[in-house]
């Protein structure tokens, strides 16, 4: 039997088929937003936890893995170490226009990122706010569709839009720096 | 600087979420706007770098992958079927079953745990959803990849001409000591190679096996330069003594 990635329901396979699955993304995620490899394996652990406990709370025919990645997320948020990370950010505006204008100012054109060293993309990622960081880790790097990453983040899909606009603003510029440096 | 009609749009575009009619209509304005064409390279480059550096960064270890797999029940449904009373049976079950194969089972061989731990080590990789941690065919990619994550170098063959193509590579790790995972594709088949630096335990191996077949595998290993190769399989025991031979000479014309 097939089972559609994103979507369960009784007929479709065990927590298991569906779960074991999303083992490494959950992971790799989890040491982006800790960048803490023991922290990540707690987080991951508590997702399965909670994930096992609260199975009946799942909405049959909503997204298993923005399901998984939410619980994570939200175990991350409430860490001593998230706690501290998401403390110091304010995203004041969240406004579409006013982020897509802050998007376009100063856009380096010139910088070619097909070229750019791995590890200086790695560092720019590392140096983004918790906000931004996870919200261009679920659309860039797990390619979630926007009402995926909404429902993850338990924001609007709007605010996904202008959020991951900011953030790719802001790494860009980061970039930009790195390769004026060099 | 992109046109300001568009502006809002581009990164909707570069991530597919435009309607079709909008995707359209913006796809014959870029034909005709170079600075709008320039701005969404500029961003899909961004983008595909965002997600080469970030994807697969970290793996999780064999022993963490374990411990998780122990915790998750392999099938709920029939849990419910059994009902309330299928946990307390269940355990029941289990401590009688682990006792009578405790008494009965033979001690196992040393040579038969080693081929048994490979064997999972291979299962393991090819059960993962990222078997391998540097996707790469090509070998002047793989081999550097390991360098600084292993005390020696890993020398793989020139597949050209072969029925192999090289898959990617991972640091595999075996009694807590780090090592080569490599994988291979034969037709439909994938194939393990995993290289450690050699052990006193592992001498009575031998230094030049014959292929062994442990549940339904076939694994062959020898000992090189100081190194253990395991080569691992589901295909016939001549493909598996193929490939070894092709990491043999790999191996020789370092």
């Amino acid at each position: 039997m097939v089972i559609p990635y994103g979507e369960v329901n009784e007929q479709t396979g065990s927590f298991a088929e569906l779960a074991l699955p999303l083992f490494d993304p959950l992971y790799n995620f989890a040491c982006w937003l800790a960048q803490d490899r023991t922290e990540a394996e707690d987080l991951v652990q508590e997702t399965y936890a909670k994930a096992l406990a609260g199975l009946s709370s799942f909405e049959q025919g909503t997204n298993f893995r923005a399901w998984m990645f939410r619980i994570l997320r939200n175990s991350f948020l409430n860490s001593r170490s998230g706690l501290a990370a998401t403390r110091t950010v304010a995203l004041e505006d969240e406004g579409q226009e006013a982020a897509f204008a802050r998007a376009t100012e100063g856009t380096p054109e010139s910088i070619l990122f097909e070229q750019m060293n791995e590890e200086a993309v790695r560092e720019a990622i590392e140096k983004l706010p918790i906000p931004f960081r996870e919200v261009l880790l679920l659309a860039d790097m797990e390619e979630m569709p926007y009402r995926e990453v909404a429902e993850t983040l338990g924001i609007p899909a709007g605010t996904v839009m202008s959020r991951l606009a900011r953030a790719r603003n802001v790494l860009r510029e980061n970039l930009r720096e790195k390769v004026v440096r060099a | 600087m992109a046109c300001k009609a568009w502006n809002d749009k581009l990164d909707a575009f570069v991530d597919g979420e435009l309607s079709p009619d909008v995707q359209r209509e913006l796809g014959a304005h870029l034909r005709g706007c170079a600075s709008c064409a320039a701005e969404i390279t500029s961003r899909l480059q961004l983008k595909s770098a965002v997600k080469r550096a970030a994807a697969r960064r970290y793996a999780p270890s064999v022993e963490f992958r374990r411990q998780i797999e122990k915790k998750v029940p392999p099938r709920k449904r029939e849990w419910r079927a059994i009902g309330l009373w299928a946990p307390a049976l269940a355990a029941a079950a289990a401590i009688l079953l682990t006792a009578v194969w405790i008494a009965r089972r033979p001690a196992l061989s040393p040579e038969m745990a080693m081929l048994r731990e490979v064997v999972d080590m291979h299962v393991t990789a090819l059960a993962s959803a990222n078997p391998v941690d540097v996707v790469s065919t090509d070998q002047h990619t793989v081999k550097p990849w390991f360098e600084g994550k292993l005390p020696f170098a890993v020398n793989l063959p020139d597949l050209t001409n072969t029925p192999f193509a090289l898959l990617g590579g991972r640091v595999a790790y075996l009694g807590q000591t780090p090592g080569a995972g490599l994988l291979f594709q034969y037709r439909k088949h994938r194939l393990s190679v995993f290289i450690f630096e050699e052990r006193a335990a592992w001498k009575q191996l031998g230094p030049d096996g014959i292929p062994r077949q442990h549940a339904s595998f076939w694994v062959e290993t020898w000992s090189a330069g100081g190194l253990r190769y395991f080569v691992v399989g589901d295909t016939s025991n001549a493909n598996v003594s193929q490939l070894s031979s092709l990491m043999k000479s790999a191996a020789a014309a370092e």
